[in-house]
């Protein structure tokens, strides 16, 4: 099975607001939050870490969270955001559009 | 509540700076007839120390920022600032004038990812609008510089600031941002100028002109609920405060001086004696602004609109307490609903002034670049 890369878009604007991302897409201003599970996925999404070593590192070891069911719902949560264009998806790595 | 009030709540239940008004300059190539600021240049941040700040704020966790001016296109490093806030991840809205913005200037703005590009136009009358900016052609180029950006596809709105001058233009206004496809929005405010003076003030649209805005359903298109008599309030509504000037949002100007809000002239710090944070932390200023309750308000805490008026601190400020009532609001009040408010009840008025006794209580300090 091949790996999922993902980086976060340069053409939103985000900031974590006690604990939680705000994220809004500039082409349509749509505006989303994100729990502390899915903040901590779009701050490793450094388009080099694969996904599931995100989830493996960073969500289920945090949150004791079990793997299979972190991991599902991860890639449902990628392709969710990817569908707004607010984060890039790949099956190889990516160049980091945004720093921060 | 939709998302974004829930988060400005949050932010506001919090003391977060969310919501930053940055302006770069205010040096202008307009001379509006109608403007507060004092257009010489007294030592504006260098591009170094907005970038500065900007890192601050962003640290501060500050998510929307709006750069405004004077002119922001007069600074020459305008576009590297808008590139380094974007780089740092800021909802960025731009208010301009838009007469320096060309084909080059639209299509980059569109790859910096702007929000909104904010344009004040005056009138669709070409004569109009250039007598009130006082600069041959602002018309045409400001028009022109509309169209770029709206091909170009990025989000613009036009601010109809409304005076006597032009107070019957907003449909033709709002006629022309229907027909190029971009937002409109009025706004019926004139603010003193920054040095105190108050004579822009005889330039305000008369308040018995005011009801013939608000019921037009063009400009205000839920005119039941915005007109409706203001609900009873209750003992909660005396325990908390609806306005987020030094709450969740705050005013920077070109010399680093730290306010409330743009209308508010309670001068709190300065980033280039102070890190942003310490202010918006320490400052003994912004404590007592927060501090503030419905209650606390001296006449607006008897008053039938305490929720539904658009009360501004910062004019009430300026009229001698930030606790008192702000004369501008308490007339829109009344002509939006048709009652009395307790500032008209206390001074015997049946219908509110139509001039705001408006001072300039303590003068901006002004830090040069030295």
């Amino acid at each position: 099975m091949s790996e999922t890369y993902i980086a976060r878009s340069s053409s939103i604007a985000a900031r974590a607001l006690a604990g939680e991302m705000m994220i809004m897409n500039s082409v349509d201003s749509t505006f989303f939050t994100l729990n502390e599970v899915a903040t901590a996925i779009w701050q490793a999404a450094d388009g080099r870490t694969p996904l599931s070593e995100i989830v493996r590192t960073r969500i289920c070891e945090t949150f004791e969270i079990d793997e299979a069911k972190a991991q599902a719902d991860a890639q449902q949560f990628v392709a969710e955001l990817s569908g707004h264009g607010i984060l890039l998806v790949s099956d190889q790595p990516l160049a980091q559009e945004a720093t921060r | 509540m939709s998302l974004m009030a829930e988060v400005g709540q949050k932010a506001f239940d919090l003391g977060l700076p969310i919501s930053v008004h940055l302006d770069v300059t205010y040096r202008c190539n307009e001379r509006c007839v109608h403007c507060y600021l004092d257009h010489d240049d007294h030592g504006e941040m260098t591009t170094a120390e907005i970038k500065d700040v900007l890192d601050q704020l962003a640290e501060a966790g500050v998510f929307f920022l709006t750069l405004s001016g004077g002119e922001v296109f007069l600074r020459r490093d305008f576009f590297e600032i808008v590139e380094y806030a974007r780089h740092l991840q800021f909802n960025v809205k731009i208010k301009t004038n838009a007469v320096m913005i060309g084909k080059k200037e639209a299509q980059r703005l569109r790859d910096l990812n702007v929000d909104t590009v904010q344009i004040s136009l005056y009138s669709h009358r070409p004569e109009v609008h250039d007598a009130i900016t006082k600069l041959p052609k602002s018309f045409e180029r400001t028009v022109k510089a509309i169209r770029f950006l709206h091909e170009h596809g990025v989000r613009v709105t036009i601010a109809n600031v409304l005076m006597t001058e032009n107070q019957n233009d907003h449909y033709g206004v709002q006629k022309l941002a229907a027909e190029i496809g971009v937002m409109y929005v009025l706004d019926p405010t004139i603010t003193p100028m920054m040095d105190g003076n108050t004579d822009v003030l005889a330039l305000r649209v008369a308040g018995e002109s005011l009801p013939e805005i608000f019921k037009n359903p063009a400009l205000v298109p839920n005119q039941e609920e915005f007109c409706a008599p203001p609900p009873p309030v209750s003992e909660g509504d005396l325990d908390g405060y609806s306005c987020s000037a030094g709450h969740s949002f705050c005013y920077v100007s070109p010399y680093g001086d730290v306010f409330p809000c743009v209308q508010f002239p309670l001068p709190t710090g300065n980033v280039r004696q102070q890190k942003f944070m310490d202010i918006w932390n320490l400052s003994p200023q912004l404590k007592e602004v927060r501090s503030i309750q419905g209650k606390d308000l001296t006449v607006c805490s008897s008053c039938s609109h305490l929720t539904t008026c658009t009360r501004c601190p910062g004019l009430a400020y300026m009229e001698g307490s930030m606790r008192g009532p702000s004369t501008a609001d308490c007339e829109k009040s009344f002509y939006r609903t048709g009652i009395a408010t307790a500032n008209m009840l206390m001074q015997g008025l049946s219908k509110p002034r139509t001039t705001a006794p408006l001072v300039q209580i303590q003068p901006l300090a002004v830090s040069a670049n030295a």
